[in-house]
């Protein structure tokens, strides 16, 4: 690998002026000769489809691929609670900047100045896009966009569909992305999974895909690549994340030679319906917008940890988040509320099932929330959130309060990228969850549609055109011998995966017994010993699933048990990154709470002389020794402060 | 809880599927679509194929997934997805049948995965409302009454998952049509385009979906709860848009 210098390309001058100016800056391509470039776009979610979208109107030829049957599935559907714009609608003294400074401070002062104040800027245009889409958002009775409060705010500007935000945006940029596969500026594949990046001198200039009804693998060459992969909250089994959400495309890139940065900061969201036993699949969020009207409590004393919520009187119960943070109560930052939620339970003090000789999970409570407005007007807000809780934990929160306990809900962390959005490789993008940029060490709620968005209908069309007009249009009918060498390279692995020398457990066991491991080292806490543990471990475990992996059927159909292998053998890299950064950061900072670095208080300590960096690794050919770049964040607009919300 | 299956295995499209026959046991927190992971790793740790089934979001959003179970599209328990279906949901039946969906539109990929991109093909021929990035007005401009966008959003919700075509008798994807055509058309934006229900009904007759002879079975499995009353809103719409 050579070695470069890591070049953020962040605008200088007047804050406000500088995305304007850069778009200035750009070069642009002339509408007759779009159509002769190619561009790929992996992922399909908001970032990709809303990407695609729009470069397909701008008259690019366009190839998209997702790996489920169609692009409408991509995990942005599940977003509950809504996304951020500050139009001030509420004249409650929003602006741009306030959501800017949010934003920052939410992120504990890890995120890069320039992006955070061009993601706001962009977030009122989201709204208006999404509207005129036909997206039906929540209105009031007079016709208005209505907005609720979210976590880490004071203003009221987050909009919504009811608990369906994600899921009414994505079908927006979906149906915006069907036109122009209509029209004939996009190919899409569905059922296809990125195997790998093909690089010609240094540039990506095309993937490997895997077809996964036929198995068939084929490479596809464009003049630009563009990962809008989502995030790796997977690693860790259980999560939020839907089943098939997959670090494979950014980590197989990363191994290609871009930097993947902050791989540690991986959020997690207090809100989530705890785990109820051995054969849970997945972990069920429930929206952080639950928080606006739900009183998170626990009970006083440890004797009453068994008793029915409603036998519980109201002076043996604690509202610590009111108790400890008066100021923004049952509002503050997820990463606060996930210790706070885990010291409580830590202390013995949970509620609801048993695992493994503890009781994981508090009570989230309407019991205040109806009376004071009503069953129907909690109902009208919440209730397709009460229905799914009902489904899952077969209890009625209309009656008896939910239980919750934090899960990995989202990973701000991934790959590095300068202000274009291009990664550490020439003519390689990332947009979306899948690139580190604009939410430091924690993400507000609200804020991964608004990101997502912003990168696909604005960012990146402006970005992507400009690395165009630098290049000239690759002849696409030829044969690469590039791209022969990375096809083989995908069946070798494939192959090796499919004859493990001595196959005896599913992949799926591999991946509880690698999640259990990672949950406990780079999860709510973060220790020294404890990471450095778990690095030995995860090589271990590591070394014995390339040994005993066991995948029944063949590759050259439609092989789910194979499709799964894959993706946990790159969760295994990944891991092990994200614990070595974990253990190079010596501080805490948002989600990254390291035991060392702890006040008497429980608050988390940053240490910016020496941390207020971005981490940027480079893979080195040895998985266990990454080099470390660092992108040293400067604050020119804001001053790093500890964050407080008591 | 012990139950007997029977799970549809069929290798391809052009293969001749069968039903086979599963014994498991779990307990009655478990999910449906977990069961079946357990069933899974039973069958690859005894050295055989892992049953295909579609599945992603395991919140009963994305749509992915689509089991009939015990003749029922989404199974037992009403307005909500497979994902979302519970063993205690089954507490009082000792044997399960498990199918895939069937129509003409949706042929097998392999055992209970079907192919859906017929509904692709119906979104792509109308099932938006134009707008080039960037030309969007301030969204304020245009305010919409409370009942119309709450009346849109109840059609926007639609998850694609296509139980409607398998509850039909005639395979039809009026509902799923009707949901989005609604949903688009009621609001002032999407008013523009008074062809979009010729449109998206010419495209479903042209992927081989039946008609609609108003059984209303498809309201039943809907795991949205979309009525068919976004039909009698569609057909409106028809003659409406009628030249």
């Amino acid at each position: 690998m050579t070695d470069f210098q890591l070049d953020s390309h962040t605008p200088k001058g007047n804050l406000e002026n500088r995305w304007t100016q850069h778009k200035f800056d750009l070069k642009i391509v002339s509408p007759a000769n779009r159509k002769k470039y190619n561009i790929i776009v992996v992922g399909t979610g908001l970032a990709g489809a809303a990407a695609a979208a729009s470069l397909g109107e701008m008259g690019y030829n366009v190839k998209t691929f997702c790996f489920q049957d169609s692009p409408r599935r991509a995990h942005s559907i599940a977003a509950q609670g809504g996304i951020n714009a500050a139009k001030n609608y509420q004249n409650d003294g929003d602006s741009t900047w306030r959501l800017f400074y949010d934003t920052i401070k939410g992120g504990d002062y890890r995120a890069r100045e320039s992006n955070v104040f061009r993601l706001a800027e962009l977030s009122t245009s989201i709204i208006d896009q999404a509207v005129a889409q036909g997206v039906p958002f929540a209105r009031e009775y007079s016709g208005y966009l209505a907005n609720r409060s979210f976590g880490g705010a004071q203003v009221s500007r987050t909009f919504y569909a009811r608990g369906q935000t994600g899921q009414q945006l994505l079908l927006g940029a979906y149906q915006a992305m069907s036109k122009q596969i209509d029209d004939g500026t996009i190919t899409h594949h569905s059922r296809s999974e990125m195997q790998d990046l093909i690089l010609i001198d240094g540039k990506a200039k095309g993937i490997v895909s895997r077809d996964l009804v036929t198995g068939k693998l084929e490479s596809h060459m464009a003049d630009v690549v563009v990962l809008c992969t989502g995030g790796y909250g997977n690693v860790f089994y259980l999560s939020t994340n839907a089943k098939g959400c997959n670090a494979s495309a950014v980590w197989r890139a990363h191994k290609q030679g871009a930097l993947f940065a902050n791989p540690c900061f991986t959020q997690i969201h207090p809100t989530c319906i705890p785990q109820a036993g051995k054969l849970q699949s997945k972990l069920t969020l429930m929206s952080e917008s639950l928080r606006n009207d739900g009183r998170i409590w626990a009970p006083k004393n440890k004797a009453d940890c068994d008793k029915k919520p409603e036998e519980i009187s109201e002076e043996d119960r604690d509202y610590f988040l009111e108790r400890m943070y008066p100021a923004f109560g049952n509002l503050v930052p997820r990463d606060i509320a996930s210790r706070a939620v885990k010291l409580i339970c830590d202390e013995g003090r949970g509620v609801g099932h048993d695992i493994d000789g503890k009781k994981l999970g508090v009570y989230l409570d309407f019991a205040k929330a109806i009376e004071i407005h009503g069953l129907d007007a909690i109902s009208e807000k919440y209730g397709n959130l009460f229905d799914m809780y009902r489904h899952i934990a077969a209890e009625d929160p209309y009656t008896t309060p939910m239980r919750i306990y934090p899960a990995v809900h989202y990973t701000m962390g991934g790959l590095w990228v300068d202000y274009n959005l291009m990664t550490s490789i020439d003519g390689l993008f990332a947009g979306g969850e899948a690139n580190f940029s604009d939410h430091g060490a924690n993400r507000l709620g609200a804020s991964a549609l608004m990101q997502g968005l912003a990168d696909g209908y604005f960012v990146l069309p402006s970005t992507v055109s400009n690395y165009l007009a630098h290049q000239k249009p690759l002849d696409i009918t030829r044969n690469y011998p590039e791209a022969e060498q990375a096809l083989q390279a995908c069946k070798d692995k494939i192959q090796q995966l499919m004859n493990a020398p001595d196959p005896q457990k599913t992949p799926d066991e591999f991946h509880r017994q690698l999640g259990q491991i990672i949950w406990n080292a780079c999860g709510m806490a973060r220790e020294k010993s404890v990471l450095e543990q778990s690095i030995a471990e995860i090589k271990t475990l590591r070394d014995q699933f390339w040994q005993q992996v066991k995948i029944t059927g063949s590759d050259e159909t439609l092989n789910q048990t194979l499709e799964r292998a894959g993706r946990i053998a790159d969760f295994f890299e990944l891991a092990e990154l994200m614990c070595i950064d974990a253990l190079t950061r010596e501080e805490s900072c948002g989600c990254h709470a390291r035991e060392e670095h702890i006040t008497d208080d429980g608050e988390a300590q940053r240490h910016d002389d020496d941390f207020s960096y971005v981490a940027a690794w480079q893979y080195s050919g040895n998985l266990s020794v990454p080099v470390l770049y660092k992108e040293e964040l400067h604050f020119e607009f804001v001053r790093p402060t500890t964050r407080n919300y008591r | 809880m012990i139950y007997k299956l029977h799970v549809w295995r069929q290798q391809n499209a052009d293969s001749q599927g069968e039903f086979e026959q599963h014994e498991i046991d779990v307990n009655d927190d478990t999910s449906f679509l977990e069961m079946l992971d357990a069933l899974n790793e039973q069958l690859i740790e005894a050295d055989k194929e892992a049953i295909a089934f579609d599945f992603d979001c395991r919140e009963g959003i994305c749509g992915s997934c689509n089991l009939v179970i015990n003749g029922t599209p989404h199974g037992k328990h009403q307005a909500t997805t497979t994902c979302q279906q519970y063993m205690r949901d089954y507490a009082d039946e000792q044997e399960l049948w498990i199918e895939p969906w069937r129509a003409t539109a949706f042929p097998i990929i392999k055992d209970l995965i079907v192919d859906r991109t017929s509904f692709e093909k119906i979104i792509q021929a109308g099932g938006y409302i134009e707008i080039r990035t960037g030309s969007a007005g301030e969204a304020n401009t245009i305010p919409i009454e409370k009942q119309v966008a709450d009346a849109a959003f109840d059609s926007a919700t639609c998850i694609g998952c296509g139980a409607c075509v398998a509850a039909c008798p005639n395979a039809s994807a009026t509902l799923f049509v009707a949901a989005k055509v609604t949903h688009l058309s009621t609001l002032p934006q999407g008013r523009m385009d008074k062809k979009r229900a010729e449109k998206l009904l010419t495209a479903m007759d042209e992927q081989g979906f039946g008609g609609c002879s108003n059984y209303r079975e498809c309201e039943r499995v809907c795991p949205k709860e979309i009525s068919v009353s976004t039909i009698t809103t569609m057909n409106k719409l028809l003659y409406q848009g009628r030249d």
